[in-house]
């Protein structure tokens, strides 16, 4: 049993990453990836969001709306939790971090939007995950988009002082080398059986 | 028999070694005109202390150390005075400098001059006094003043002593020259600086290329002085990779090799310090490799400091080539002198003057392939190729985190560079800019610190001010209430009596005014 | 009878979500409140401290304070380059070249007071944000060399105009090698642009 959530957390970081094979949450990695120190911030905070909206979600889902029948308002219902979770993360980190929150800026009430929170709720439930399961997959998430969004600030950040011929700096280098890595994350499809 | 490690890295670069006939010594004719300039070493410039058209005697002082990590100056033969100005000096800059010219007089007259009898008699202090005195500085091409490098003995105690005869770098033979030759001299050195630092053992350090050289060494040293040899590589002769390679132990990073207990000296140095003490005589002359294809009579010679380049290339016979160059150093390490008029100094260890062919002029520089050579090179076992990119980018904060401070300028990662990146330009260029942008930093925060003491002295000024009038103010409504009357008033009636009164005393007759 | 009315249930359920998080949200934000700006603290630390109001503000701390609230960066000609460079960092911006209405990069000055036609008014030493000017009234004025960072402010209050700016480093002492150009020079092209 513990095998079956050790694979599922395998699976989250690196077989479906969310970030280079299901492509979700692309607008916060390239956006903060600028610098290792803001990418390192920005993971911290989507980890925070991500587990306790996973869970939130959970609850809400099981004893909120299928008791009422009313599984349908999940979308929308997962939304306002992601969204408090979110406004409660920005709180924290103001008062923890004014560096971190200038920084990270239009991109931390942005979390709300990331499509990788709202996807890892909504798969949840299309998975059946039990609660245990829930978390573990919420935490793989983070941790996937936390490796790759470090992975990338570390190249981002060796990109700009690098030799660059004009026409490809700044985004365009971004986005090959992004590509380059999504071609290499995809090499571990098959590791575990989905 | 001593364990011998290895460093990191390093290069073999062709050692070109026999061109210069090590082992053979001439002494120079003494030159017409000597330029002595105030800087030859690491610190603050020495200050000159006779004036145009004094005569002066050999080993008279000159100029006269300004701080303690300053060294003096001393006339190398007796002559007169003529000029204290700027002249071209041998710097990498090209720039001119504070130097005394000395015309020579020909008859090498010199001020008596006496040493101590029984140096093991006086405190290391008085000896360290004279070797100050005596204006000795490290004549392995660094130049720090020996007497605050003695000084070291003040950080903790010092086991061991090494006279770094290894000289690595391709072309020089000065110290290989002056070990052969004069042997018992430096090992006689070698004890007095180990009296003074309190050293229990003495390590006489020689590359194994120099087979005449060691022998001699062996030959002097005698039972308790061990003399090490080991394999050559460039750059062995740096002082922590020297440390590293007899020891096995490595100098911490910012620290200096008295932090493990050892002092490192050069031959040179040993023998000028031997001069120092048990002569007097002050520091004078040295020995200096002229050497290259451009030069038709190669050696080592002993020349007096201040010796115009131009001099000494006469007298190796030089043939300048269609773009001439004289590198003042050697090919690793050395720079090319602006002007031939430079003089030689402390420092000089060799003139290289080489043909075209012999050592092409840089080729230019191509894009960084990052083939990692310079990595594997490297002694200090640092990342070029980071430090390349954190540099061209200015990274103050990588660059310090890549240890930029740590890097010995040797040149072995631009010598290995398949792209011919003159990797320690960018390193030097790096330093100054990192050192400048703390000194910046420093100001500003004192800049910063001024301005707000300032603003609360302006702020608590104007608040007292304010004060005063407050209570001036209380004190005159106080007064008023207290008389009665209306203190305006009161001024308005005195003056109109005062008016009053002058009207009366105008009208008086017989006053014309 | 929420089962027969699945609009009140919906309703409901969702009110009550609302309510419960409406609170959460609104405890959280009196207890992580944030006091002051250390931002600006953290901007004033890079910028030189000249206090000489190029940028249009009067000192670098109003200026640090307006950064933060979103103004250029590039306004600081005694900061140049590098402060522009370092702001960037900071804050995650995009360097902009120095707004060349607020002044150009010049090298390092300090001021210098020639003695011989300086009448004594104080007007210099009211003027020194930083105190580097010695003196007082009637008496001989002298600028401190080390303390002074060549603002300017004292050039325009003189009535007999007996203050020059001159270069504070110059000569061997302050030589240092240079960035080798970063064109190769190989193909015309980078020879052109060099």
């Amino acid at each position: 049993m513990f095998g079956d959530y050790a694979l599922l957390l395998v699976g989250a970081v690196l077989v479906n990453n969310f970030v280079l094979v299901q492509f979700l949450g692309l607008c916060p990695f390239m956006g903060v990836s600028n610098k290792l120190d803001t990418a390192v911030g920005m993971s911290a905070a989507t980890t925070f969001v991500l587990t306790l909206a996973s869970a939130c979600s959970y609850l809400t889902y099981h004893y909120l709306l299928l008791p009422l029948d009313l599984a349908y308002l999940r979308t929308i219902s997962f939304i306002l939790v992601i969204a408090v979770v979110v406004q409660f993360t920005e709180m924290v980190v103001r008062k923890t971090s004014p560096l971190l929150h200038r920084v990270l800026g239009v991109y931390l009430p942005l979390i709300t939007t990331n499509c990788a929170v709202l996807g890892v709720a909504l798969i949840n439930i299309n998975k059946a995950h039990n609660f245990i399961a829930t978390l573990f997959y919420g935490v793989g998430a983070a941790l996937g988009f936390s490796l790759v969004l470090v992975l990338f600030a570390a190249m981002r950040e060796r990109l700009v002082i690098a030799d660059v011929p004009e026409p490809f700096q700044g985004a365009a280098i971004g986005m090959i080398a992004a590509g380059l890595a999504s071609l290499a994350f995809m090499g571990f499809a098959g590791l575990v059986p989905s | 028999m001593r364990v011998i490690h290895d460093i990191p890295g390093g290069i073999h670069p062709p050692e070109r070694k026999a061109l210069s006939r090590p082992g053979q010594l001439r002494e120079l004719p003494l030159p017409n005109r000597l330029v002595l300039p105030m800087r030859q070493h690491i610190g603050a410039p020495a200050s000159p202390i006779v004036k145009e058209g004094d005569r002066v005697l050999g080993g008279q002082c000159i100029a006269e150390a300004t701080t303690s990590m300053s060294v003096a100056v001393h006339a190398p033969t007796s002559g007169t005075i003529v000029r204290i100005g700027a002249h071209p000096i041998a710097h990498a800059s090209g720039l001119d400098d504070l130097c005394i010219e000395l015309e020579t007089d020909g008859s090498d007259q010199w001020l008596s001059h006496s040493g101590v009898t029984d140096y093991r008699a006086q405190s290391p202090e008085t000896l360290m006094a004279h070797i100050q005195q005596a204006g000795t500085a490290g004549l392995g091409g660094a130049g720090f003043p020996t007497a605050v490098k003695l000084l070291a003995r003040e950080r903790g105690p010092i086991e061991t002593l090494i006279i770094n005869g290894t000289e690595c770098e391709p072309y020089i033979t000065a110290d290989d020259t002056l070990m052969q030759c004069e042997a018992s001299a430096i090992i006689e050195g070698a004890q007095i600086l180990a009296y003074i630092v309190g050293a229990a053992n003495i390590v006489i350090a020689v590359e194994d290329n120099k087979p005449d050289a060691l022998a001699a060494m062996t030959a002097a040293a005698g039972a308790d002085i061990e003399v090490a040899t080991f394999p050559t590589k460039y750059p062995s002769g740096g002082e922590k990779q020297l440390i590293t390679i007899l020891t096995g132990k490595e100098v911490p990073r910012g620290g200096i090799p008295a932090d493990i207990g050892i002092v490192c000296q050069n031959p040179g140095t040993a023998v000028a310090v031997r001069d120092a003490i048990v002569h007097g005589k002050p520091l004078t002359h040295r020995v200096i490799t002229l050497t290259g294809e451009a030069l038709t009579s190669p050696g080592n010679v002993r020349a007096p400091l201040g010796t115009p380049v131009e001099t000494l290339m006469e007298f190796a016979g030089f043939q300048p080539p269609m773009h001439p160059r004289v590198i003042h150093g050697g090919p690793m390490m050395g720079f090319a002198l602006a002007s031939l008029a430079a003089p030689v100094i402390k420092t000089t260890n060799c003139l290289l003057a080489p043909t075209p062919d012999e050592l092409p002029l840089p080729q230019p520089a191509q894009a960084c392939i990052r083939c990692g050579l310079c990595a594997e090179a490297c002694p200090a076992s640092l990342l070029p190729q980071q430090l390349y990119w954190y540099a061209q980018a200015k990274d103050q904060q990588q660059l310090e985190k890549h240890h930029l401070f740590d890097c010995i300028e040797c040149g072995a990662c631009a010598w290995v560079c398949p792209s011919n990146i003159p990797l320690v330009q960018y390193y030097r260029a790096s330093k100054a800019y990192v050192v400048d942008a703390r000194q910046e930093k420093q100001r500003s925060e004192n800049a910063m610190h001024r301005f707000e003491a300032r603003q609360s002295r302006v702020a608590h000024e104007a608040q007292e001010r304010e004060a005063k009038r407050a209570e001036r103010k209380a004190a005159a409504a106080a007064k008023a209430a207290a008389s009665g009357e209306d203190p305006v008033q009161a001024a308005i009636a005195r003056a109109a009596a005062r008016k009053a009164a002058q009207a009366e005393t105008a009208d008086e007759p017989g006053d014309p005014s | 009878m929420l089962s027969n009315d699945p609009l009140l249930a919906a309703l409901l359920a969702l009110l009550s979500l609302g309510i419960i998080f409406g609170a959460l949200l609104g405890f959280a934000s009196v207890r992580f409140r944030a006091e002051g700006n250390p931002l600006a603290e953290q901007v004033n630390g890079i910028l030189p401290q000249t206090q000489c109001g190029q940028c249009g503000y009067p000192g670098c701390r109003p200026y640090a304070e307006a950064i933060v609230d979103g103004d250029a960066i590039n306004k600081c000609p005694p900061g140049g380059e590098d402060t522009i460079q370092a702001l960037a960092d900071l804050l995650d911006v995009e360097p902009l070249p120095l707004d060349a209405e607020h002044g150009v990069e010049k090298e390092k000055l300090v001021a210098y007071i020639r003695e011989a036609e300086c009448i004594g008014c104080t007007k210099c030493i009211q003027a020194c944000p930083v105190d580097a000017i010695l003196g007082a009234a009637k008496l001989m004025h002298t600028v401190i060399a080390d303390e002074c960072t060549g603002c300017d402010l004292c050039v325009e209050p003189c009535p007999v105009d007996c203050i020059d700016m001159i270069p504070r480093h110059s000569g061997i002492a302050h030589w240092h090698w240079q960035l080798p150009s970063k064109t190769t020079g190989i193909i015309a092209s980078d020879r052109a642009a060099a």
